[in-house]
């Protein structure tokens, strides 16, 4: 199944909101008021950020460094006090 | 094979002969009868159901859910508070179209605590697009659960069994319990389309804008609609099968009838006698029984009803503000119709008071006592 909807009237759609609401379609990052910067000075790669975002938004890079994905972010702040090492801080969103 | 068993116990059977694959509920005095004898059938190997134990209504109806999704053949039972509490997952269980089958015994809401019938429980979820059919004997209860699965896995949406408690959930009557092989050809396995798969993931319910969501709904009233006639072909199916004919509604004595009483459940088989006994007097009076509430059958109504001189409707139930419901919508799909009828609206039987003959004669009686019904509500028997 594509992530993109392509049907054009209501005979095209299943009965229910199957895949109609599949969230790599659905970008929720403009919810956001606060966004988290990582500075990859501190980050030791332990991944918990990673691990705790509620929202799976938290990628890992070819360097294992933790990439925060902004399509899906909604700003929640979990990653910040998670962080062992103070390496991840919220500002605001212009 | 011929039984007497109680009314819940007629659920218990048609969810057996339905062959349901999943139970899931929570006793609550009425219906608690109702999954006692289930879950003896999945003990002792009769029905090979997986049982499952939940701690409240809310998890009963979100476990079903959870079968039904899974593609099994799924029951649940309720009544009164249980049913209020689920309320956020009957819209549910509509919007993700699962074709559950749940009885519900009509219990009065508390507070006060009260064990009696009245049907404002089940009044009360008939915008969750639930379908409804209220029955009015036990071998009624029983044949409808069985319908209900097959109306219900063709249009993808649930359906709730509705019986009065006591007078039908604890009323013993003689019972022909269908035969299993007819059964199984009359309601083959069901196959969901939309069962959760592995081979094809998919997101279910996920966040839908204003985009898509209006014709989602669409859709669902379309296959409300579309549900009327399969409940026909259904009933009429049925009863080549076995022996039993059901409809939208039920007739009694219409043919040259010019006053009408409308009503649901137990209540018109007490009608039954009295309009037998003021036939003979000469007064042509007739009934029409509502047993599919939602969806509403308002063009069989309007056929049944346009024309007469006087129709009354007695509800036991009330929507607070308004008027009893069976009335409310029967007025409703009378009112563009030229030649409708005065309509007198009764409400009766509030908290499981009793509704004896005489009652349904008074308010026969009063009804052809007037030139026009004053206020949209009656109260007979209030104690001024």
């Amino acid at each position: 199944m594509s992530d993109e909807i392509k049907w054009t009237k209501e005979s095209d759609m299943p009965l229910m909101a199957m895949s109609l609401g599949r969230m790599t379609v659905n970008k929720t990052g403009s919810w956001r008021n606060l966004r988290p910067i990582i500075d990859k000075e501190k980050c030791i790669k332990c991944g918990i950020c990673w691990k705790f975002c509620p929202d799976v938004s938290i990628e890992i890079d070819e360097e294992d460094y933790p990439v925060v994905v902004l399509d899906f972010c909604k700003g929640c702040g979990i990653c910040v006090v998670e962080c062992p090492k103070d390496a991840i801080k919220m500002v605001k969103e212009d | 094979m011929q039984k007497v068993i109680m009314g819940n116990h007629a659920l218990s059977w048609g969810a057996l002969l339905s062959r349901a694959e999943v139970i899931a509920a929570y006793p609550i005095t009425p219906q608690t009868e109702v999954v006692e004898l289930l879950s003896n059938m999945c003990a002792d190997g009769d029905l090979d159901a997986q049982f499952i134990k939940v701690e409240s209504e809310h998890s009963a109806m979100a476990a079903s859910m959870g079968a039904s999704a899974a593609g099994a053949r799924t029951f649940t039972a309720t009544s009164a508070q249980g049913l209020a509490l689920m309320h956020e997952v009957l819209h549910w269980a509509t919007g993700a179209r699962l074709p559950i089958v749940m009885g519900n015994i009509n219990r009065a809401m508390a507070p006060p605590w009260t064990i009696w019938t009245e049907q404002t429980d089940s009044i009360s979820e008939r915008d969750t697009g639930w379908l409804q059919i209220y029955t009015s004997s036990i071998q009624e209860i029983l044949d409808s659960v069985i319908q209900a699965y097959k109306v219900a896995e063709q249009v993808y949406l649930p359906v709730m069994v509705v019986l009065d408690s006591f007078v039908l959930s604890h009323t013993n009557e003689n019972c022909d319990i269908p035969d299993q092989k007819k059964v199984d050809a009359y309601l083959p396995k069901f196959n969901n389309e939309y069962k959760l798969d592995v081979n094809k993931p998919a997101a279910y319910g996920g966040l839908t804008g204003p985009d898509w969501y209006y014709e989602l709904r669409y859709k669902i009233q379309k296959d409300t609609e579309r549900s009327l006639d399969l409940f026909v072909e259904t009933g009429k199916e049925f009863g080549e099968v076995f022996g039993r004919e059901y409809g939208l509604v039920e007739t009694y004595k219409m043919d040259d009838a010019d006053t009408v009483l409308v009503t649901s459940a137990s209540i018109a088989s007490t009608a039954r006698p009295v309009i037998d006994a003021m036939r003979e007097e000469g007064h042509k009076v007739g009934l029409v029984r509502v047993r599919v509430f939602r969806p509403f059958p308002s063009d069989l109504m309007r056929k049944l009803l346009a024309g007469r001189k006087k129709v009354l409707v007695v509800d036991r139930n009330i929507s607070f503000g308004m008027s009893g419901a069976f009335y409310e919508e029967t007025k409703a799909a009378l009112y563009n119709v030229k030649s409708s009828p005065p309509m007198w609206g009764y409400i009766a039987g509030l908290g499981g008071r009793d509704v004896p003959t005489n009652v349904v004669r008074d308010m026969i009686d009063q009804t052809l006592s007037e030139d026009h019904p004053e206020g949209d509500i009656i109260w007979i028997g209030v104690k001024k």
